[in-house]
């Protein structure tokens, strides 16, 4: 008989997640838990103002104080060509400044010392003597004609431009504009936000002399990538570098990039032949490491007065801070900004986007969002809203009439993304039907009476997730596949191992039920184990929603190629011919004879102890998995606010989310994702964002500033869910980790300009602070939280 | 947490607390509850040479109603003593109401009322209720007590009327004329968020009749807003909605607000003026009952 496959934890179990078990009881063990003898420890002095040249640096002081082992600065780094290093983008980012300093924060020296204490005070010992120079902190500044040139460094940098970058049918776009009987055009500014993980940024370097070999824990999300960036930039042979990524305390992209602590606390020490720990605290982290978004959309939408949409256009300008070191596949320069418009019917569209150098942080760009998707998303559902207003349609009903249909996939988009599944319209339905969609028009009528504002959103989206396949995505050209490795032991229990790096995801849990679902090995028997780069098969790592999508794939198909070789070992078992051998979960049978079988525990033992002539011993396998294409799940949001017409000050009254990620390994997991990705959301509507004054100081410097929300403001959501499985992947899977943060920021928003679109409002750039809601309201005019920016061409 | 090197004594007495602050001749600072004091440790803002720890000294963490009806709060006494006092919600509105509002429910368990009227943040909540209340301090010092009145006692941002050398031991509110009512407004982008603005209305009432009436401000200011004056319009009238109207308008003339990117200045004094009207308003007699 079949083991029932919810008691054994496999597919579709509400498994508790098995890492909480250590993370409650304060038993995680991250990487300022680990103690190292001998170890000392690194801080970095951060330069105070924008923009600067060096002119001087006296580090005497700071090398005088007792304790102080190291003190390293630019032009020490330079010596060794470390001074500088390359990014994901194919450009160079300071490690320690030498020439001048490009953004506030930026790394100017590092002492190393016998505590942190003592290497703190060292760091306040240390003159700079700093020339300000005119901070650029916007892309209106750095386009200017007499604008100062922040990257004097780059030969051959022409002004502050980063890239010129187009993609679609330009001839044919314009040819539909021309035809349109109606074009809606938006200006808006996705501000920039930082992910922002509880857990900082910090690195421990062990350099063992004797050995030649470095040991290297670091808060990565993607430990593989920092060894080979380490074999590349250091040159360590790659055998000897050890990459760990133990407990991770949250990275939502923040912690992808390679940071310059962690280069230089390798430096120090390979110098002091002791092991170095940096723990960067959350200033640091807040104004010196990978921010998200901060791009300015134009977008126009070429329109028949039926409501069909002919054509869109879309020019976005983004700032990239000091550095191009924004995290994506090196094909695209503005990421998948691209996959907007991906669920409507479109017959062309074109983009152009252009990047700009300014004096702010740079970038690592994807906060909980595949390579800028959540500004492409959210850009199209504000586009989308605009438009239906325009047109006097219905919001539902504009969607619906241009959503792709069911039976017409796969589907080219308008920009060439191929998507392959989905029910847009019946999530659209679920969605409708739960927050009371057809009252809602007579419910506001009668509020407005009232002198109430209620208002109402929608935003629907399909987003590609799940890089790669290999064909088109690389990151500085490896080519993005990942891995799984399982052993089975001989009692029938099993260790897994991933090229993935869970941060909160919960693939301890995850990737055993999907062992569990291919194998009936029951999950509490197998452990699974990621982040050490001397034991993980490789992999690029986890970011981008990728994990189950190709991560969890590779689980699938090693599992399968182990029950391929207990297939054998139970044929031998049972005497019979491999073709005569049935499966069902956890067990061989022969087929003619059902109550003759062998569990793949009796086969696990046999692997050991009693294996057919001629075959290896073991049970175990790995798997490389290139997906065939991206994984494309759906997402119908609704949003019902009311405002308080004195203050701006606005309330959500009801979230209904509809959720399409095909087959779901774990439904209370990917409950918590779609939960804690709609908090994220609602923060960057309501009251989250990197913000600088004019001369160039970061304003988010601290958890004061810088605003996450708790649970005492967060809204109550409602969650559905709708079920199309991914044609592609082994279980049906899609990706899910960023579909709430990148879905549920319009929503807020539309709700917010559908309350106030009487008063013919019909731009509030995020946050939606009180203060911007009510000059909206007052004044019946669009806000922009930035000057608004001129398209690049 | 890196603070520079500092020494640490927790005496148990007021008196040897006083000596150490005596000894310390302005480098010496006391920690209460520590909710602002251990954050500027933190970023290194402040660097004390000595910390003098309160917290050991018994008998300070009180709140009391005397016969007299005046309120006394002890230097101990903390936040979420005052948000939890049955006595407090029915006799005091106006901290009853700002209570909950002052930062979140976990710096409410540490930080103290009186430490946080001491640290004079022109944010912060306390300051403007107490000033609204008319109230004021007991401290001590190495001459013995004194009591400094709420409105002499915050000079601007983070600058108190106290000697280096004196505690506040002590806040008290007078025993109200008539019935207390009133109520704290106070607009933040999330919980534990200092105020963008916020209101505290006091007022001492015989009926619909207003025998004396106490506002203040915090957060449209370089220091909390004494709006007393302005308030004052009120004793002697009936609570009515155009002399409330007049009230607003001139307590949020008063507040001198910068714009920033929590709102325009304009758009602060709306808040006040609001606010004012809101709390106001919801004091007339006849909605009370
Ligand atoms: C996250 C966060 C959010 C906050 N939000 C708010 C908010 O919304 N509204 C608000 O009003 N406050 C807020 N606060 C501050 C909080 O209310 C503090 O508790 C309060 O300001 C200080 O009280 P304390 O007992 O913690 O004082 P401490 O931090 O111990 O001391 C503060 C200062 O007062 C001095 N001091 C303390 N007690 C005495 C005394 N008895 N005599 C003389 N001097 C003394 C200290 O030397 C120090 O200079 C917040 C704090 C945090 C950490």
């Amino acid at each position: 008989m079949s083991l029932d496959e919810i008691k054994i934890g496999g597919l579709g179990a509400s498994r508790r997640r098995v890492e909480d078990n250590r993370f409650i009881r304060g038993k995680g063990n991250y990487v300022d838990d680990i103690v190292l003898p001998g170890m000392l420890h690194m801080e970095i002095l951060r330069s105070p103002v924008a923009h600067a040249r060096i002119k001087s640096i006296d580090t005497s002081a700071a090398w005088d104080m007792p304790g102080v082992r190291l003190v390293l600065t630019g032009e020490m780094m330079a010596a060794r060509n470390l001074a500088w290093m390359p990014t994901l983008s194919y450009d160079t980012a300071a490690v320690l400044a030498t020439d001048k300093v490009r953004f506030q924060g930026q790394e100017v020296c590092a002492v190393i010392a016998d505590d942190p204490y003592i290497a703190k005070d060292a760091c306040a010992k240390i003159v700079v003597d700093y020339e300000i120079l005119p901070p650029i902190v916007n892309p209106v500044q750095a386009a200017a004609e007499d604008a100062i040139q922040i990257r004097d460094d780059k030969a051959g940098q022409v002004g502050n431009k980063v890239f010129d970058w187009e993609i679609g049918d330009k001839a044919r776009t314009d040819k539909a504009f021309e035809d349109a009987d109606l074009v809606s055009k938006v200006e808006m500014h996705y501000p920039r936000t930082h992910p922002s993980p509880i857990e900082c940024c910090g690195s421990i370097a062990d350099f063992d002399r004797a050995t030649g070999k470095l040991t290297f824990y670091v808060t990565s999300q993607a430990p593989h990538i920092v060894r080979a960036a380490v074999a590349l930039v250091a040159e360590l042979p790659e055998q000897q570098i050890r990459v760990v990524s133990p407990d991770i305390g949250g990275g939502f992209g923040n912690k992808v990039p390679v940071y310059p602590g962690y280069v230089v606390s390798i430096l120090a020490s390979i110098l002091t032949e002791k092991p170095v720990k940096w723990i960067e605290d959350k200033t640091g982290n807040l104004i010196s490491t990978g921010f998200g978004r901060d791009v300015y959309l134009k977008g126009e939408m070429a329109l028949r007065k039926d409501g069909k949409i002919l054509g869109v256009r879309m020019n976005t300008i983004s700032d990239h801070g000091a550095f191009f070191a924004d995290a994506q596949p090196s094909k695209f320069k503005i990421g998948l900004m691209h996959s907007a418009f991906a669920c409507y019917d479109i017959p062309t569209a074109h983009m152009f986007a252009t990047g700009y150098y300014t004096n702010k942080a740079p970038g690592g760009v994807a906060y909980r969002c595949s390579f800028r998707v959540t500004e492409a998303m959210f850009f199209q559902e504000r586009m989308v809203h605009a438009a239906a207003d325009d047109l006097g349609m219905d919001q539902a009903e504009f969607r619906r009439v241009n959503f792709v249909k069911d039976d017409d996939f796969p589907h080219r988009t308008a920009f060439g993304f191929l998507t392959d599944s989905g029910q847009y319209e019946k999530c659209l339905n679920v969605g409708m039907e739960a927050i009371g969609y057809k009252d809602f028009a007579k419910e506001q009528e009668e509020a407005r009476k009232r002198g109430k504002l209620l208002g109402i959103g929608i935003s629907t989206m399909t987003e590609p997730l799940g890089a790669g396949n290999s064909r088109e995505y690389d990151i500085l050209g490896i080519k993005m596949f990942d891995s799984a490795e399982l052993r089975v032991h001989m009692t029938g229990k099993a260790i897994l191992r991933t090229g993935a790096k869970t941060q909160g995801q919960g693939h301890e849990t995850t990737w055993a039920q999907i062992v569990a679902h291919e194998l009936g090995i029951p999950a509490e028997d197998i452990v699974v184990e990621e982040g050490d780069t001397d034991t993980a098969p490789f992999g690029m790592g986890t970011y981008a929603s990728r994990s189950t999508p190709v991560a969890g794939a590779a689980v699938s198909m090693a599992a399968r190629k182990v029950r391929a070789k207990a297939r054998k070992i139970a044929a031998h078992l049972l005497e019979v011919s491999e073709e005569d051998i049935e499966w069902e979960l956890g067990r061989f049978y022969v087929r003619s004879n059902s109550d003759r079988g062998v569990t793949i525990q009796e086969c696990a033992m046999a692997a050991y102890s009693n294996m057919p002539d001629g075959m290896e011993p073991g049970l175990e396998n790995t798997a490389y998995y290139d997906p065939p294409n991206l994984t494309w799940p759906f997402a119908a949001y609704f949003c019902k606010v009311e405002i308080d017409p004195e203050t701006g000050v606005w309330d959500v009254l009801q979230f209904v989310a509809v959720d399409d990620c095909g087959v779901r390994i774990n439904p209370m997991i990917v409950e918590g994702q779609i939960m804690g990705g709609l908090t994220e959301a609602y923060a960057m509507a309501n009251m989250q964002y990197q913000t600088y004054d004019e001369e160039g100081n970061c304003i988010g410097a601290n958890y004061m500033d810088f605003l996450l929300p708790t649970a005492w403001e967060t809204p109550g959501f409602e969650l559905y869910e709708v079920v199309t499985p991914c044609p592609h992947h082994p279980i049906g899977a899609k990706g899910v980790g960023e579909c709430a943060t990148v879905a549920g920021p319009a929503a807020f928003v539309n709700a917010v300009v559908n309350a106030l679109s009487h008063k013919g409002v019909r731009n509030i750039d995020m946050p939606l602070m009180p203060n911007r809601v009510y000059e909206a309201l007052t004044t019946g005019k669009d806000v922009y939280g930035m000057p608004p920016v001129r398209s690049g061409n | 947490m890196y603070p520079s090197r500092f020494k640490y004594e927790s005496p148990k007495t007021i008196e040897a607390a006083v000596a150490l602050l005596d000894a310390g001749k302005g480098d010496a600072k006391i920690l209460a509850g520590g909710q602002s004091l251990v954050p500027m440790l933190k970023l290194r803002f402040a660097f004390p040479d000595q910390i003098v720890d309160i917290n050991n000294i018994p008998g300070l963490d009180y709140h009391r109603f005397d016969a007299d009806g005046s309120l006394h709060i002890g230097a101990l006494c903390r936040h979420e003593d005052l948000e939890h006092s049955a006595e407090i919600a029915e006799r005091q509105p106006t901290i009853a109401a700002a209570a909950p509002l002052v930062a979140d429910p976990i710096v409410r368990t540490r930080g103290t009322f009186v430490g946080s009227v001491c640290h004079a943040d022109p944010q912060g909540d306390w300051a403007a209720t107490m000033i609204a209340l008319g109230g004021h301090l007991v401290v001590q010092g190495p001459k013995g007590k004194r009591t400094i009145d709420m409105k002499d006692f915050v000079l601007g941002p983070y600058a108190n009327a106290l000697n280096y050398n004196e505690i506040a031991i002590e806040a008290v509110i007078p025993a109200p004329k008539g019935v207390a009512r009133g109520g704290y407004l106070k607009l933040e982008r999330r919980v534990g968020d200092f105020a963008t603005a916020s209101v505290a209305v006091a007022l001492d009432m015989d009926g619909n009749r207003v025998l004396r009436a106490g506002i203040a401000l915090a957060g449209v200011g370089g220091k909390t807003i004494d709006a007393n004056e302005e308030a004052s319009a009120l004793v002697g009238h009936d609570l009515t909605e155009s002399i409330i109207d007049t009230v607003a308008a001139a307590v949020a003339a008063k507040a001198e607000p910068r714009t920033d990117h929590r709102g325009s200045s304009d758009y602060k004094r709306q808040i006040v003026k609001t606010f004012v009207k809101r709390i106001l308003v919801a004091q007339i007699a006849e909605k009370v009952a």
